[in-house]
């Protein structure tokens, strides 16, 4: 699904060149469960950034779907962006004057499917999350919880290949990431590939794949599967 | 086109800042309103003048007799001559671009005394001599009846037209004037018509008892002189050169010198109707100026709000394209929202003018002093208003459109 060789990223600030992807590879399959770690500042944003086409890399292929993935028009990567992926970041990102049904039907908006459609859609997405009786309301009156529940159901509503989560568990209590991971854990049951980028270990573990990131360079890939299996959600102490 | 969407999006993000967007809109209101308003002056100030004017011939020219100032062929000068009927069909004759030719005497007033009676009513009425191709030069409105004819003229017939106040004065509000007779300075004359002047600063006026200006000569013993005629040009026939071959035929037939410029009196109406319609039209061009200028202040403000809403709303402009906006509806979704600024502001502006406009008609409506007579809003002007606040809606929502989508999308999302 993802495949990533020898990329390389920096960003110029002034007259400073911060290399900060230092030569990645990598390879996501189909339906993979995996989380990318590593401190502020080790890269593990912008490599999501980069999956995500949000962001462009300097060097390196960067396969996508089987499609290589280069300086590209933003409306193609927007019509990929809307196609392929679903976005689940840490702060939420709803759009504050839209209700949760609207925010979740909104990527169905760019996709031209009607409006009656739509809202039926994200009614039924939003149910599926337990939502249902909160479609009408307005972000700021739902909590973390919820307002991250209407997010996930906004990154799946188009049926997306890949969820790229960026600490989606970030700004929750332990008890609803808990709810959160076993939500992202059920998406990527259903065949989804769940990319989850965040900087807390026992997030990490209750997914497939943990790779490390350090100063830009993949430092260790940790196998969990096994692991998870048998132990379903418990978070490791 | 209405997509629910769209419009959910524009009023929440107008919403936003409600005082904000009231006071751009304001600009941009006022900017329409004065507009239209300074151009709905403008064309009161033109109706008053054109009708003042009435349908008087733009192409014409007047002479009137005057002393000669230079001695010729023997003749002393400081001479004093008149017009004769003669003069009026050599110059027929013989000047090609000619149009019409009217010869007109003024007659007497009665003074302080009353000159003109029937029955128990009275009355003191101008008096003119004219000729039927003065409703050719200066039109009348010829309320009932006729105007003079050419058969009144050749055969010095004893008939009138009267003015409106004529009519007031010497007869019932029920009585039908055509066909009875008027006793003018003791002689019984005929009312063939009733007129009504088209304009109201070029001699026709309310109280006037016009007749063949033959009919005038015989009666009052001017024999066939008269003082003063106005003539006009054939449709693309230059007045100057209308009035010199009018000059030089007339200076010949007076034994006037050709150089005695001052013996024949000349005005060139053509020239006058061009001031002022030259004036009007600078005075159009400075309100359009004034007023676009206006509008254009208020437009930029518009340009600067949506500079600041899409710097506000920067994060929310990358979620959506993380989640498959792409930029064209990016960019479309901001002009709409500039567009519908600025339209429903104008559109506002335009409401408020057009009823300023209707308001200072009504309030000089039958004044006689007024400069302004029947302002209004062309329906053109209206649209064409509407058609430029679109179009700088557009450009102003374009500018900050395109810097919103410069920035990339991770960047965007990243904005606080």
């Amino acid at each position: 699904m993802i495949r990533l060789q020898n990329i390389h990223k920096s960003y110029i600030t002034g007259t400073n060149k911060l290399h900060v992807l230092k030569g990645i590879d990598l390879h996501i399959k189909e339906g993979e469960l995996v989380s990318i770690m590593g401190s502020s500042g080790s890269g593990k944003s912008t490599l999501l950034n980069i999956l995500g086409l949000l962001d462009n890399h300097d060097d390196g292929v960067y396969l996508l779907n089987q499609q290589e993935i280069k300086a590209m028009s933003e409306t193609k990567a927007a019509k990929l962006r809307n196609d392929l992926l679903g976005f689940v970041f840490q702060s939420f990102n709803l759009i504050s004057f839209k209700n949760a049904m609207e925010n979740v039907a909104l990527p169905l908006y760019y996709k031209k499917v009607a409006r009656k459609k739509r809202n039926r859609m994200a009614v039924e997405y939003l149910d599926k999350l337990g939502l249902k009786d909160w479609a009408e309301h307005m972000p700021n009156e739902l909590s973390g919880g919820q307002k991250q529940r209407v997010a996930i159901a906004r990154s799946i509503i188009t049926n997306p290949k890949i969820i790229l989560a960026d600490e989606p568990t970030g700004a929750l209590d332990s008890k609803t990431s808990i709810e959160v991971m076993d939500i992202l854990k059920e998406i990527n049951a259903s065949g989804i590939t769940v990319i989850i980028v965040t900087h807390e270990n026992d997030i990490a573990h209750m997914t497939d794949r943990i790779i490390n990131l350090k100063d830009g360079r993949i430092e260790s890939i940790i196998e969990t599967r096994k692991v998870n299996r048998t132990e379903s959600s418990k978070i490791p102490q | 086109m209405i997509d629910l969407d769209k419009w959910q999006e524009i009023t929440a993000a107008l919403k936003k800042n409600k005082l904000r967007t009231i006071l751009t809109g304001m600009g941009v209101m006022f900017g329409i309103l004065i507009l239209v308003t300074l151009l709905g002056i403008g064309k009161g100030f033109q109706n008053n003048i054109q009708s003042s004017l009435g349908n008087f011939a733009t192409n014409s020219t007047v002479f009137w007799v005057q002393r000669t100032t230079k001695a010729y062929k023997g003749l002393p000068r400081n001479r004093f001559y008149q017009f004769t009927n003669d003069d009026i069909v050599a110059i027929k004759i013989s000047v090609p671009e000619l149009e019409n030719i009217a010869p007109e005497i003024d007659g007497w007033s009665g003074g302080a005394t009353n000159n003109t009676f029937r029955a128990e009513k009275k009355g003191n009425f101008r008096i003119k001599g004219t000729s039927p191709e003065m409703n050719m030069v200066n039109p009348v409105d010829v309320t009932a009846g006729r105007f003079i004819n050419e058969n009144d003229l050749k055969d010095y017939r004893k008939v009138i037209t009267i003015g409106p106040r004529v009519q007031e004065l010497m007869f019932e509000k029920d009585e039908d004037p055509i066909g009875q007779y008027l006793k003018v300075n003791g002689i019984y004359l005929k009312i063939i018509g009733t007129v009504k002047p088209l304009s109201q600063n070029m001699g026709n006026r309310e109280d006037i008892i016009q007749m063949p200006y033959t009919t005038l000569q015989r009666l009052y013993n001017r024999g066939d002189k008269f003082y003063s005629f106005l003539a006009t040009a054939k449709v693309g026939e230059s007045v100057d050169e209308l009035q010199n071959s009018i000059f030089s035929i007339l200076a010949r037939r007076h034994n006037i010198h050709p150089d005695d410029k001052q013996a024949i009196g000349n005005f060139n109406i053509a020239k006058l109707f061009q001031k002022i319609f030259g004036l009007f039209n600078s005075i159009g061009f400075l309100f359009w100026i004034i007023g676009l200028g206006v509008l254009l202040t208020g437009i930029i403000g518009v340009s600067n709000i949506m500079h600041v809403v899409v710097k506000e709303r920067t994060k929310e402009i990358g979620i959506k394209r993380a989640i498959g906006a792409r930029p064209a509806e990016v960019v479309g979704q901001i002009i709409n929202e500039s567009v519908f600024l600025t339209t429903f502001a104008g559109f506002w502006g335009l409401v408020l003018g057009v009823l300023i406009v209707e308001g200072i008609g009504k309030a000089t409506e039958g004044s006689v002093d007024s400069q302004i007579l029947n302002p209004y809003v062309d329906i053109n002007v209206a649209f064409i208003a509407l058609g430029v606040l679109v179009f700088f809606g557009v450009l102003a929502g374009l500018l900050p459109a395109l810097k919103a989508i410069r920035i990339k999308p991770v960047d965007a999302l990243r904005y606080e």
